[in-house]
């Protein structure tokens, strides 16, 4: 069994994002960190190797020579090795091509599942799992909230609005994981010190099985971006202070009924 | 006349009401693109709703009547979509940007080798092209973006962007789609469906109103106030991440950054401070209110009505008004 994680590399979650205002992609010049949403991915393939030793899990990531310290934090939760697909060639993919590199790349790997986050904290179109499926030719089995491996397949709650569905499916599969799923441990000081040494291969796009090179990168974006205009700030509201006696409860309910919510 | 689709959301057989604000977008602009509206209901029940959808200015409805719609993930949508499209070739397919749609918007996309934009707010047509507007790193910034000249725009919009509006046209025409599943599309079948929706509250991303709490609620019994408040404001209950970590309100209601996206006209945040990460989920709401007792809680700076205090004083005696207003 061979498990891959794609993860990825995103403007650290507590700060501003921005455009690159000639590109109009994401602006990766300031601080990045690994995406919060895959530390479940990683954490239910730790899991899994936990019960199964034979387990192989590697993980994968698209992105920049600075990208590798996030390669080597996914490392450090225990994961067995990275590859690392660094090629200027990808800069400007849309979630299609994208996810053309992210499908070639885990095939060149060989893997049974391939365990995604449901969505990246900076774009958060939550369409790469899916269009990577259906490249492959694989089941999407999205949005899971448990997750479980029985005899040559799995079986997985997959979340939505009002509840859940619970699906059987094959391997190999693609799957996306939400946060319900499990609670991460924090990388062990072993598994960081371990990460160092593990191996961490770095490809450019030559080094893909079966990718047409001219559906990757901006050129080739079937999603393009025109404009980008910040938001304009907003006007300061009104702010009172309770007095404990339920003085603010009625300002609110009048502000409320002059805007008709009541 | 070329179709611009519809790709109906439904739910326990009845459309969900992001279905009729996509008629409303879909309306606005079709006559620029040259089409006509078209619905296309994926599963049993369409019949039942020919006349609601053609009310709201859907011309006909495909329909594929299977329970294979929904009976194994994903795929068998996705090939009766394909089908659909290679048939019909639309000019555009509008569809909800909720979970489980969009995946089979993401596999249409490469299958037919379109282009997906997702969560726009707004759309508009230039040189015969849809241009969709979309807020992105939680309404930071707003975009606009266009699919590729060639290829199919796939365009989901957000919940309660558009308003739903009736036209006043007739029953749409139900068009039965003919189409088989591959065994490829029958691999993983769902063999459970839980619904889990609580008290005929609305969901979070449809609600017009939305009370949401977080950190400052304390335990879990501090939702049980919130949804006592949500009900009389006839609104759904939301939480942040602090508040779903801690296992107080299950993950499917989380706000933010690593949550869902909310865009409903009133936001009410109890014990919420308003990082960056929840606000990236929330702030686009028309209007936002929040309590909480920290008078530097960053919510205050998008808040439109803030009460500095104690939210186990405020939020009952806010109970008791709307109450008392009931009679």
């Amino acid at each position: 069994m061979r498990i891959v994680i794609p993860v990825k590399w995103v403007p650290d979650t507590a700060g501003e994002k921005h455009l690159d205002p000639g590109s109009l992609t994401v602006d990766r010049s300031v601080a990045s960190v690994l995406c919060p949403v895959n530390e479940f991915a990683i954490e239910e393939a730790v899991r899994i190797k936990e019960a199964a030793p034979e387990t192989e899990t590697v993980v994968l990531i698209v992105g920049p020579e600075a990208a590798g310290p996030t390669a080597a934090k996914a490392l450090s939760y225990g994961l067995d090795r990275a590859v690392r697909v660094t090629d200027d060639a990808v800069a400007g993919s849309d979630a299609i091509g994208t996810a053309r590199v992210i499908a070639a790349a885990a095939s060149t790997i060989g893997f049974d599942l391939l365990l995604f986050g449901n969505q990246s904290t900076d774009a958060r179109t939550s369409l790469v799992p899916a269009m990577v499926a259906e490249l492959l030719g694989l089941p999407s089995i999205t949005y899971a909230r448990r997750l479980e491996l029985v005899d040559g397949g799995l079986v997985a709650d997959r979340e939505h609005e009002e509840g859940y569905d619970t699906v059987s499916s094959p391997l190999p599969a693609v799957v996306s994981v939400v946060e319900a799923i499990n609670e991460p441990r924090f990388p062990s000081f072993k598994g960081i010190m371990a990460a160092k040494s593990k191996p961490q291969d770095v490809w450019d796009l030559s080094a893909l099985d079966g990718l047409d090179t001219a559906l990757v990168g901006a050129g080739a974006a079937r999603a393009v971006v025109g404009t980008a205009t910040p938001r304009p700030p907003k006007a300061a509201g009104t702010v009172v202070t309770d007095d404990g006696a339920g003085s603010s409860a009625a300002e609110l309910v009048a502000w409320m009924a002059e805007r008709k919510f009541v | 006349m070329t179709e611009l689709l519809v790709l109906v959301d439904h739910s326990g057989g009845a459309p969900r009401r992001i279905t009729l604000q996509l008629l409303a977008a879909a309306r606005a602009v079709a006559p620029a693109l040259g089409a006509e509206v078209a619905a296309v209901w994926l599963g049993p029940g369409a019949a039942e709703h020919a006349a609601t959808l053609g009310a709201h200015g859907a011309v006909r409805v495909h329909h594929w009547d299977s329970a294979d719609a929904k009976g194994y993930v994903t795929l068998p949508q996705v090939e009766a979509l394909a089908a659909l499209v290679a048939a019909d070739r639309p000019a555009a397919v509008l569809f909800a940007s909720s979970n489980h749609v969009k995946d089979v918007a993401a596999r249409l996309a490469v299958r037919v080798d379109g282009g997906v934009i997702t969560d726009a707010t707004g759309l508009a047509v230039e040189d015969g092209a849809v241009v969709a507007t979309k807020e992105v790193f939680g309404g930071d910034v707003i975009t606009t973006s266009r699919v590729a000249d060639g290829h199919l725009p796939l365009i989901g919009v957000a919940s309660n962007a558009f308003a739903a509006e009736e036209s006043g046209g007739g029953p749409a025409e139900v068009v039965a789609l003919d189409v088989a599943p591959s065994d490829a599309a029958t691999a993983a079948p769902v063999t459970d469906a839980v619904v889990q929706a609580g008290a005929g509250r609305p969901d979070i991303a449809e609600a017009s109103i939305v009370v949401s709490g977080g950190r400052g609620l304390g335990d879990a019994s501090g939702f049980e106030l919130l949804e006592r408040l949500a009900d009389l404001l006839g609104g759904g209950v939301g939480a942040s991440r602090a508040a779903t970590d801690a296992g107080w309100y299950p993950h499917r209601f989380q706000i933010g950054q690593t949550g869902r996206t909310i865009s409903p006209s009133l936001y009410l945040g109890t014990g919420i401070s308003g990082a960056i990460q929840h606000r990236a989920g929330m702030q686009t709401s028309q209007h936002v209110v929040a309590i909480n007792k920290d008078p530097e809680a960053p919510i205050f700076q998008i808040a439109d009505f803030g009460i500095v205090g104690d939210l186990h004083q405020v939020v009952p005696k806010l109970i008791e008004q709307l109450e008392a207003r009931r009679g």
